[in-house]
């Protein structure tokens, strides 16, 4: 049996009035998850997850059961859940309306989570810039604690936690687990060396898991529903279903939850085709961190391994398009300027690469490339993927690869009007 | 074994102690690079944080298992009292941290958010990535400036238009990605989401702000000033229910967001209904 096109799971309640309110999330079956699991232990909550398949949603789409298991079942020192809510990968808009309709459904997750992982105290690390967001979760972490779902002997289970939402400052980096942890620790948010890992050496170097926000809203559904149930949407090796957040120039723009493994052609069709007809010139299946897409992948499943085998990644399934309108060099050199600017200068790769790739760029933008130039992106590219301390400096390089892969001409184009140019001024003189 | 003599502090009070070594006959005013007020009194200024900003300041630290993790939300706190972060404000979040101010410093510099001059009474954000630059977003960014620009000279990024702090004066700067592209091109007045602007109706908005309106965000409370959202960034809401919930209640439900979800409650497409009583899986215990 497939799925319906649109499967809402976690947008189900976002067409309630006042749907991040405490009633109404208890209404739809709100905090039901947590007395299945609290009931349950710790290792079936952890093999549960894993039996689902989950896969983190943050881009990565590392098996979210498989992260939990590292972390150690004793308790030696604190054990720390961090919920990546630092949402800034160009494209990428799923966790911020999520947090603003659900909050609750985070905070049940975290509480299942927090309880699978022995931790008492969970850290939702949101973007500064998403203050509506900050403020929905504090009063949603406010109405859970009146309501004994969060602090002491949550239920009468035994189980406490606290849960501090705590707001960034402005760095695209610390959306990386590592400089988001250095954040949070109230350091300029730079990546660390793996490893350790954050399950060895975390938050105050003591145990700590990262999930992404739409990961851990995921898991009440799958404690109610099961792992059979969340493997009826989405592909044998990435299931479930995907908030899909389409961008650009489209008819109807907006958050599609689909299952995993929907391709552009079907999501296409759900939000009304290209807007006024003009045609698909490149689009990026979940971020500009992604390789770039063009009108001939519009069949490529979108799911973990189907964007990987097109040469490209899921990431955050978040779906910009773009209409022949748009120059290729032009939106690479406006990715290239922001990579630039949110490298934080711990690895020399990244942070010198960046700088020169965006200044070759504007050069050529500006009309005063060579085709030299394209070897010598490519060539800095070389330098910089694989060979950065995170993955900062691979998604920079992403766009710049993949644009001169489809479309190389165009980048020809603006030196061969270089040359153009040249004969001019030298037929005058 | 010499005394390890304590590390300098900048401000007014070793400025007056190398001048003072000078010598007498030396006119320490004309030779300073730096002309600052008072640079010569005894007293510092007042220190703009009173006794409630400490208090808070306390609060945010004992809210963490260690302190240090309450920098960034006192940043924002001294961002709430001075509009932006001032050396004074970088040696207040020091002292209550036992930090040094270099090591605040160098957190106050690497985040976008962390203003280093006085803010406007509001911060207009325009997204220039490139979806939303694609989409006009370029266009939006441009026209401002030349609109809040004076003498025929374009207000660049992170300047002013206006009296800094004066009702009506408008910080203008380009913002990553806001994370709302579905509704681009967006800009943000305050961090609340202004949707699907065009260079009229961004231009229609500052002009609002200039006359001390406070029109309604698209998705977000009703406007407030920079101060006030600062102190929210910092952790603290309306301590009066019926405020803070005017804030959290207001809107978010755009039609892009809603669109996937309504057009399945159209045709009548959900997921697969969720089983009954599936028990957790059974695991050995070790």
């Amino acid at each position: 049996m497939s799925a319906d096109p649109i499967t809402p799971v976690l947008t189900k309640r976002w067409l309630s009035p006042q749907s991040w309110r405490l009633s109404t999330y208890e209404k739809l079956e709100g905090y039901t998850a947590i007395r299945k699991a609290l009931a349950g232990t710790p290792e079936q909550l952890v093999q549960l997850v894993k039996d689902a398949g989950l896969r983190g949603r943050g881009g990565a789409g590392f098996p979210a059961g498989v992260k939990w298991s590292f972390m150690p079942p004793n308790e030696d020192k604190p054990h720390y859940l961090v919920i990546n809510a630092d949402e800034g990968e160009p494209g990428t808009c799923k966790d911020i309306p999520l947090m603003m309709a659900d909050p609750h459904s985070l905070i049940e997750g975290c509480v299942i989570a927090a309880y699978a992982m022995r931790s008492h105290h969970c850290f939702i690390y949101v973007r500064g810039e998403a203050l509506h967001c900050i403020r929905r979760l504090n009063a949603a972490v406010r109405e859970a604690y009146e309501a004994g779902y969060l602090g002491k002997n949550i239920l009468g289970s035994g189980f406490d936690l606290d849960i501090t939402v705590h707001a960034g400052a402005g760095a695209y980096i610390c959306g990386e687990e590592t400089a988001l942890l250095d954040s949070l620790e109230g350091r300029r948010g730079q990546p660390r060396l793996k490893p350790p890992f954050p399950a060895a050496a975390g938050l105050y170097a003591a145990p700590t898991t990262v999930n992404n926000v739409e990961t851990i809203a995921s898991v009440p559904f799958i404690v109610n529903g099961g792992a059979d149930w969340f493997r009826q949407m989405g592909s044998e090796k990435s299931p479930g279903p995907k908030i899909f957040s389409i961008s650009g120039h489209v008819e109807r723009p907006g958050q599609y939850e689909a299952p995993l493994g929907t391709t552009l052609r079907e999501l296409l069709e759900l939000c009304g085709g290209m807007k006024d007809g003009i045609p698909l010139k490149f689009w990026t299946p979940g971020g500009s961190s992604t390789p770039l897409f063009t009108a001939e992948h519009l069949d490529v499943p979108l799911d973990f391994e189907g964007a990987a085998e097109a040469g490209s990644m899921l990431g955050t399934t978040a779906v910009q398009v773009f209409n022949e309108t748009v120059s290729v060099p032009w939106a690479v050199m406006k990715w290239t300027q922001f990579y630039e600017h949110e490298s934080c200068g711990k690895c020399t790769p990244c942070r010198e690469g960046t700088y020169w790739l965006a200044q070759i760029l504007e050069r050529m933008v500006a009309g005063r490339g060579t085709e030299e130039d394209i070897d010598t992106l490519l060539d800095v590219c070389d330098n910089i993927l694989g060979r950065s301390f995170c993955a900062l400096g691979d998604g920079a390089v992403s766009p710049i690869t993949s644009g001169i892969k489809y479309f190389r001409d165009e980048f020809l184009a603006l030196c061969e009007d270089n040359r153009a140019k040249q004969e001019l001024v030298g037929a005058q003189a | 074994m010499t005394t390890p003599s304590e590390t300098p502090r900048p401000g007014p009070r070793p400025a007056k102690q190398t001048f003072a070594a000078a010598g007498e006959d030396v006119d320490v005013m004309a030779i300073s690079p730096v002309q600052e007020e008072g640079m010569l009194t005894d007293d510092r200024p007042a220190s703009p944080f009173d006794d409630d900003i400490v208090a808070k300041a306390r609060e945010l630290a004992a809210r963490y298992p260690q302190s240090r993790s309450a920098l960034l939300p006192m940043l924002h706190l001294v961002q709430s009292v001075e509009g932006y972060v001032s050396q004074e404000g970088v040696a207040f979040c020091a002292d209550q941290l036992g930090l040094s101010e270099a090591e605040v410093s160098a957190v106050v510099t690497f985040y976008t958010m962390y203003k280093r001059r006085p803010c406007g009474e509001h911060l207009v954000s325009v997204c220039t990535n490139t979806l939303c630059a694609a989409l006009g977003g370029d266009a939006i960014y441009q026209r401002l400036q030349e609109h809040l620009g004076s003498d025929g000279k374009p207000l660049g990024h992170e300047e002013v238009a206006g009296t800094p702090g004066e009702p009506g004066s408008i910080m203008l700067e380009h913002a990553e990605c806001l994370a709302a592209c579905d509704l681009g091109p967006v800009l943000q007045v305050n961090y609340e989401y202004y949707d699907n602007q065009t260079p009229e109706k961004a231009v229609e908005l500052v002009d609002a702000l200039r006359r001390g309106e406070k029109p309604a965000p698209s998705r977000g409370a009703p406007l407030s000033d920079f101060k006030s959202v600062e102190r929210q960034l910092a952790g603290f809401f309306p301590e009066d229910t019926d405020a803070f919930r005017a804030d959290v209640d207001g809107p978010s439900q755009a039609v892009e967001t809603l669109r996937g979800a309504q057009l399945a409650a159209d045709r009548g497409w959900t997921a697969p209904a969720l089983p009954d009583d599936v028990p957790l899986p059974e695991v050995e215990h070790k």
